[in-house]
């Protein structure tokens, strides 16, 4: 029963990544470490061994433990690219905003001498 | 704002090509005296901007690099609000000739958007490898869907109708690969027709684009990857 919900899950997650990509609700650049999530958590859940075996090979005592280590992981790597993102989208609003400063100064400057050579 | 509908809008991204981009100008301006151009200056970080207003361009800087899709759909926004009926993308790098434009340009006469394609037998240009074998299976995908053989659907030298304007206005995707191959396929999903003229293409003047076997297999996987979404968008909108 468990195991069947955990599939019904993953398969919810990576419908989910496929059609906020095709809907345009998520760019491939972040797309790329969620479907290898949810990939994972399909493989996962339809081969349970396939975690025990990995776990002795990996000389990992609980395989429960692996499968913490492996999530911490990749969502530290989610989280992280999504502050370098955000850094980047940050600095680029930074931009956008004093060129539209330094604009409307100039802008206004027109303005001012348009209406004085109207005058 | 409407300028005269018979003019060709030549739309030149340009990012850091001080060395080629006057030159290229200078070729597209004395090629034909239908020609505006428009440099979009994508974040350049050296003196293109300068290099092209000189040149005699209008000059659209963008305050930090937006990818060449991100340029494009600049450069179309452009066209569309200047009330252009046709526009065309040249290289700044001076890999398009400008004496093709008028042949690419002819193209639109059977069709929506016409590409400058290098591999129908027209020059020498060659590629080998993951991104030879990715371009041949991009060329064959998109044939399919634009109903038509197409040999060189990665090619930015293309031209656009009215109709192919208010298409990439509407939709033009930034990402990486998206600028070409995705918008050729929205555009062929959205019933636009494409069509394309043989060109050779040019060494680049100056610089060099190197790209390794572990690049051209990234390029091979993102192109596949962009293809695939972008045929499943397709599929979606003609069902919905």
């Amino acid at each position: 029963m468990i195991v069947i919900v955990g599939i019904v899950f993953a398969l919810f997650i990576l419908a989910m990544i496929v059609w906020m990509l095709l809907s345009h609700r998520l760019r491939e650049k972040y797309a790329i470490l969620w479907l290898v999530i949810g990939i994972a958590m399909l493989v996962l859940t339809v081969f349970p061994d396939l975690l025990t075996v990995l776990a002795q090979t990996l000389g990992v005592q609980l395989p429960a433990n692996l499968l913490f280590i492996g999530a911490l992981a990749l969502l530290v790597g989610v989280t992280l690219h999504q502050s370098w993102e955000l850094s980047t989208a940050e600095d680029e609003t930074r931009r956008v905003a004093e060129e539209v400063a330094i604009l409307r100064a100039e802008v206004e400057a027109l303005q001012r001498a348009a209406e004085q050579g109207e005058a | 704002m409407a300028e005269d509908s018979h003019r060709v809008l030549v739309i030149v991204p340009a990012w850091n090509e001080e060395a080629n981009v006057a030159n290229t100008i200078r070729e597209i301006l004395t090629a034909d005296s239908r020609y505006d151009v428009v440099v979009v200056d994508d974040g350049s970080t050296d003196a293109t901007a300068a290099a092209a207003r000189d040149a005699g361009a209008t000059v659209l800087v963008l305050p930090f690099n937006l990818g060449v899709g991100g340029a494009m759909k600049t450069g179309y926004t452009y066209a569309q609000r200047h009330g252009y009926s046709q526009a065309i993308q040249v290289d700044a790098d001076g890999q398009h000739n400008p004496a093709n434009i008028a042949e690419v340009l002819r193209g639109l006469d059977r069709a929506d958007i016409s590409i400058g394609a290098r591999f129908a037998d027209v020059g020498d240009y060659s590629v080998r490898g993951p991104r030879r074998w990715a371009m041949l299976f991009l060329a064959g995908v998109v044939s399919r869907v634009a109903k038509t053989r197409l040999t060189d659907v990665t090619s930015g030298f293309r031209a656009a109708n009215r109709r192919a304007i208010d298409q990439y206005v509407k939709y033009y995707p930034a990402e990486y690969l998206g600028d070409t191959i995705d918008s050729l396929v929205a555009a062929a999903h959205a019933g636009l027709s494409v069509t394309q003229v043989p060109v050779a293409m040019r060494p680049r003047a100056h610089g060099n684009p190197s790209q390794g076997p572990i690049g051209s297999s990234i390029y091979l996987f993102r192109s596949v990857f962009a293809l695939g979404l972008a045929l499943m968008r397709g599929r979606r909108k003609a069902a919905s």
